[in-house]
């Protein structure tokens, strides 16, 4: 049991949980066995024996058990549920249109469904139901009230509301402006825009999959990679000091992790050149300039050359291909900060302190 | 729009503004205000005259402009409260002697939020904010390092920024010797920053 333990913890440190979770990801949109009903019932299995398990261990019970982790748990298996019921759906309308019948939507009604009773009345239910579950939580959990407040004193580690953690898993990767302003209003703006760089209309009204594989993939990356597991990583993993623990570890404020920092710059200059730092900042910070040009200004046009990247080219038009490919390259910034900074503790490829823009 | 039969059409008001210039009106008002005769409230609008009109929004114009400048100096007065309830930002620490060479005092975090720090032999306050959000970090003895619990920003000794997401070093405070009896003074409301090179500006450090 102990070298169970040990192991998880060694592989919850985030550059193997992450790289695991990425193969998990792709296996399971890959995978048909696990989006039956019988696969999405030994997942539920697997996930509450886990919890069940884990809960037996006392550092992984304290974080868990704390009324602020409630949340997250719960988000655990209503977007796994989510997940598996939307895959569910889009396997069997995919199966249903290959063999020529009507989609699982269509057969429910051909026209359309009334707003009243169809919809209000579900509503209604699940209203009535919420209330019964936030009275009982709020009866049930303590609130997490702590002493009063004192601006010099921050408990340790200090945690963003639950829905906000992947945007504080963020910041430690990204430069606060960045990380706290141009990315969070980019993510808004992003997923406002889908609709309009995206006109596709295949899928309207209706779950499938195989028509749409790209955009699910890419939206389900984005969605359960890149926001859910990071809320569930700053959540279980991250501990005092904003230090990563793995979720058996005891959360031991003096835990030592050195994690000295170096730039781009510094990496190419002193480490790989073995010359100083040139003192004008544009020399300085040249192959960030170069790199950060590269990825947004010229690689948009390389992959045009990609034939299937080029299929969505023809399909968007030049507009839309460039504000769409724009914004995923963004989102994949994230990802490669992360990566580079969990095995090369590179902290910025551009860090023009002259001006306070790093990237 | 909805379709009920008493309402103007567009294509109606159109035609109306044609027969006569006190129809559009009317029949523009006429889908607000379902029950009142259209007749009567054309002859209400007929009385403000153009000039009329313009005299009323000067009017309410320079009203708003009051309402939004009285709120504004209200808001004004509000940011100078005349009672404070927190630390003065100058204030005395102790005499130099209480700070031995090479330690982190902590005793003035929780009160005033700095820390009187000796390196050497060379004395100077630090500012318990973290330079990445503005969380107050830890003195973290045994690592030999401040460390921000939210996200993880970590600071040497001195204050120089090496590990986690903050973009620069710890902001340091003017420190003086007081003439009268001799203990030192840390002003909170004079910063040096390492980025502008103030570390060696005379106000930022005591030689012990």
């Amino acid at each position: 049991m102990e070298a169970i333990k040990s192991l998880i913890n060694f592989l919850s440190y985030p550059q193997w949980s992450f790289t695991l979770s990425l193969v998990l990801f792709w296996l399971a949109m890959r995978s048909k066995l696990l989006w039956t009903k019988a696969g999405g019932w030994v997942l539920l299995a697997l996930i509450t024996l886990f919890f069940g398990l884990a809960m037996l261990d006392p550092n992984f019970f304290v974080v868990v058990a704390k009324p602020d982790n409630v949340p997250i748990v719960m988000m655990v298996y209503l977007v796994g549920f989510f997940w598996w019921f939307a895959m569910h759906k889009a396997h069997e309308n995919d199966r249903r249109i290959a063999d020529g019948e009507p989609t699982f939507e269509k057969s429910e009604s051909e026209d359309r469904i009334f707003t009243w009773p169809d919809l209000v009345f579900s509503e209604f239910i699940c209203m009535v139901l919420l209330t019964v579950g936030m009275v009982l939580w709020s009866i049930l959990l303590k609130a997490p009230l702590e002493e009063p407040a004192n601006t010099s004193v921050a408990p340790n580690p200090s945690k963003a509301p639950w829905y906000f953690l992947g945007l504080q898993e963020m910041l430690v990767y990204f430069d606060p402006w960045m990380a706290g302003v141009v990315l969070p209003g980019l993510i808004i703006v992003g997923l406002m825009a889908i609709p309009y760089i995206d006109t596709n209309k295949k899928g309207n009204g209706y779950y499938t999959l195989k028509e749409r594989r790209t955009e699910i993939w890419l939206f389900m990356f984005g969605f359960l990679i890149l926001w859910c597991e990071l809320i569930v990583i700053g959540t279980f993993l991250r501990g005092p000091n904003w230090n990563f623990f793995g979720p058996f570890e005891y959360w031991d404020v003096n835990k030592v992790e050195p994690l000295v920092n170096v730039d781009l710059s510094e990496l190419i200059w002193i480490q790989i050149l073995g010359v100083g730092l040139p003192s004008n900042f544009l020399l300085r910070e040249i192959f960030g300039i170069v790199f950060t040009g590269f990825y947004f200004l010229v690689l948009p046009v390389i992959l045009i050359k990609n034939k299937f990247v080029n299929r969505f080219y023809q399909d968007m038009g030049p507009t839309r291909y460039y504000v769409g490919m724009t914004l995923f390259l963004t989102m994949m910034l994230m990802p490669i900060k992360m990566y580079l900074r969990w095995f090369l503790n590179l902290k910025y490829f551009v860090h023009i302190q002259e001006f306070f823009l790093n990237l | 729009m909805s379709d009920t039969p008493e309402e103007t059409k567009p294509e109606q008001t159109a035609q109306a503004s044609e027969s006569s210039p006190a129809q559009p009106a009317a029949a523009a008002k006429a889908p607000a205000a379902k029950t009142a005769p259209p007749a009567k409230s054309a002859v209400a609008d007929a009385e403000v005259s153009r000039r009329g009109f313009f005299s009323w929004a000067a009017v309410a114009w320079v009203g708003f402009t009051a309402a939004a400048g009285g709120c504004l100096t209200a808001w004004g007065r509000f940011m100078f409260p005349n009672v404070l309830y927190e630390p003065p930002t100058s204030f005395k620490v102790g005499p130099i002697s209480e700070f031995p060479v090479d330690t982190v005092d902590e005793r003035f975090v929780e009160s005033n939020g700095v820390w009187i720090v000796n390196e050497g032999g060379r004395i100077y306050a630090i500012i318990a904010i973290c330079t990445h959000l503005g969380c107050p970090p830890n003195w973290l003895e045994a690592q030999n390092k401040f460390k921000c619990p939210c996200h993880g920003s970590g600071y040497y000794r001195n204050g120089i920024n090496f590990e986690g997401p903050t973009p620069r070093p710890l902001e340091r405070a003017a420190v003086s010797v007081d003439p009268d009896d001799g203990q030192i003074l840390v002003d909170k409301a004079q910063k040096f920053l390492w980025e502008r090179g103030q570390w060696d500006d005379p106000s930022a450090f005591l030689i012990a």
